[in-house]
């Protein structure tokens, strides 16, 4: 595997975990359960479709074969998206929404964090931009999970459902493989298990706060990032994002 | 305009307090929360206020309907970022609602129980992708020659909050033709597509401006007080007379075979939009009416666990601090 085979994966990675997840969030648009959250998740989800189209832009520059960003995101089938599995999976009530998306941004700050210094300047640029926005990302979802774990019964209730249902998915984006092998020893992206005890210090410090106990067991949900095997639901999501390019090949928009 | 068919209320207020007041509008003194004012003026305010906010936070659903499905990433980036400006829009239109003494949640309760309206307009479907473009172009469109008036509003608040949605909107607006535009002249399916959704969208957009000045008896007390500064036939002509060489320029078929240039008038003739459908759709009978309150409040009470567990959360959080100190 070239460097630019590796980054090529490295950045499809980033960016259709921006991508899918962005889409999700979007989907609550005018369905939140109060004004000021349908504004802050559409701003969510705008930030991530920004990332979306720098992290894919990139990708298919180092691809070099004339694809842009919306080649990417709108023409590729189900098993060539990398992004990890809990971005794909439904939204849920605005619990699982909001836990999802804490358990996901803890993952991103230290991912961006780490890419501000990456040895590729292009990665260095996009991290610094996205860095920003996650660490606001990171505050908002994080002072949620507290407030709705530490909340009423019935609140607690749903959120320590939703940090058990996701938890299983949360290792997957430590996962290591010859793409990462290949770029940390390049100095481009980090051994993703370099990110784990950052990750681990700010989930239990949230999650203590809330309330909330990680669940027993230690099975794990993988699959998505090296596009073994993505859940059922990533085919009705790109059925309905993808439909106007399919239906309309070519057209210009 | 995202408030129709408001009502007047009439003043039963001390003679010299109501003339001074009408001295003050009449002399183009903003009106300010803490001023007196008759009790007719403030129902009229929070009624037309609260309607325009609901308007914006029900018009999140018909655009919201395609961000799923927008075709590029920028298209979505710009949707989205339009969807979220609209929901700004009703949190100022809700606060400036509350300078005048009546909550948020109070609002919405009326809402909710079919009390209160919000423009017809957002009960009629978004169908292909051109009436995103269609929507920014010809309602927001719509929605800024009404308001570009309204900033002159006597209400200080009110028209405080119009200077900056106008802003927004005309931003909106230019999007939204330029998102048509694309279609316009694009393949014939595209093409097919923007004129459909003008020919759709076309008379729902001068139905915003609500029934014609001989029909409007409602209108004549607002006038007068400066809650609304321009009728409503002046406004409808305003939009189609600068909207008309907007469709030329698309190259789309004109959406009524009425409109015709008037050398004499100056301005375009058109064909009255079919009233009784307006009235119609004013009632809940219009295609998405039903649908769209039944998404609102259901998002409103599946959301109640949320807002009670946050509450609950800074309730404790606040016990707990002065329990520290």
């Amino acid at each position: 595997m070239t460097r630019d085979e590796a980054l090529f994966q490295f950045l499809l990675r980033m960016g259709d975990n921006t991508l899918i997840l962005g889409h999700r969030v979007s989907e609550w648009c005018g369905h939140s359960p109060v004004l000021e959250e349908d504004i802050a998740l559409a701003n969510t989800a705008l930030d991530m479709i920004g990332q979306t189209q720098l992290w894919l832009g990139l990708a298919g520059e180092v691809e070099g074969k004339a694809r842009s960003a919306d080649d990417l995101a709108f023409l590729r089938d189900a098993w060539d998206f990398r992004n990890v599995l809990l971005c794909e999976l439904p939204t849920g009530d605005f619990g699982q929404t909001l836990m999802r998306q804490f358990l996901y941004d803890a993952w991103s700050y230290g991912m961006t964090d780490w890419l501000k210094g990456s040895a590729d300047p292009r990665v260095a640029a996009i991290a610094e931009k996205a860095h920003k926005e996650v660490t606001y990302h990171l505050e908002r979802s994080g002072d949620t999970v507290v407030g709705l774990g530490d909340g009423t019964g019935e609140s607690h209730t749903r959120m320590q459902k939703s940090l058990d249902y996701l938890w299983p998915y949360v290792v997957e984006m430590f996962e290591k493989d010859k793409v990462d092998e290949v770029l940390a020893d390049a100095g481009i992206a980090p051994a993703p298990d370099d990110l784990r005890a950052g990750y681990d210090d700010i989930t239990a410090r949230v999650l203590a706060e809330a309330t909330l106990t990680l669940p027993e067991g230690s099975y794990v949900h993988k699959g998505g990032r090296n596009g073994r095997m993505h859940t059922e639901h990533l085919g009705h999501l790109l059925t309905s994002m993808q439909w106007l390019q399919r239906a309309y090949p070519g057209a210009a928009w | 305009m995202y408030a129709q068919m408001i009502k007047s209320e009439a003043s039963n207020e001390d003679p010299a307090l109501l003339e001074a007041f009408q001295a003050r509008i009449d002399a183009g003194e903003k009106i300010e929360p803490r001023d007196w004012m008759p009790e007719g003026y403030r129902k009229t305010l929070i009624r037309q206020i609260g309607q325009h906010a609901h308007s914006e936070v029900v018009g999140q659903l018909p655009e919201g309907n395609w961000i799923t499905r927008a075709p590029t990433l920028e298209r979505k980036a710009i949707l989205l970022a339009k969807v979220q400006d609209e929901a700004g829009h009703g949190l100022y239109l809700y606060s400036a609602a509350e300078t005048l003494g009546v909550s948020r949640d109070e609002l919405i309760e009326l809402l909710h129980e079919g009390r209160m309206k919000y423009s017809s307009i957002f009960n009629y479907p978004t169908l292909n992708w051109a009436d995103i473009g269609a929507v920014g172009w010809l309602v927001d469109g719509a929605a800024i020659v009404n308001q570009v008036a309204l900033q002159r509003t006597s209400y200080g608040p009110y028209s405080r909050a119009m200077v900056r949605i106008c802003k927004e909107e005309s931003f909106h607006a230019r999007q939204g033709y330029d998102a048509i535009r694309a279609m316009a002249f694009g393949t014939p399916e595209q093409k097919r597509q923007a004129q459909d959704a003008l020919n759709r969208l076309w008379f729902p957009a001068l139905m915003m401006f609500g029934p014609s000045d001989a029909e409007s008896v409602h209108s004549e007390q607002s006038m007068a007080w400066k809650i609304k500064v321009k009728s409503n036939d002046e406004l409808r002509q305003q939009f189609v007379d600068q909207t008309i060489p907007q469709i030329e320029y698309l190259g789309l078929d004109l959406p009524d075979p009425g409109i015709r240039w008037n050398e004499e008038s100056g301005h375009y003739d058109f064909s009255e939009p079919d009233w009784p459908e307006f009235f119609n759709v004013i009632k809940g009978n219009g295609p998405c009416n039903v649908d769209r309150m039944k998404d609102r409040v259901s998002a409103w009470e599946d959301g109640a666990w949320v807002r009670e567990g946050l509450m609950a959360h800074a309730q404790k959080k606040a016990a707990r601090k002065v329990a520290a100190e």
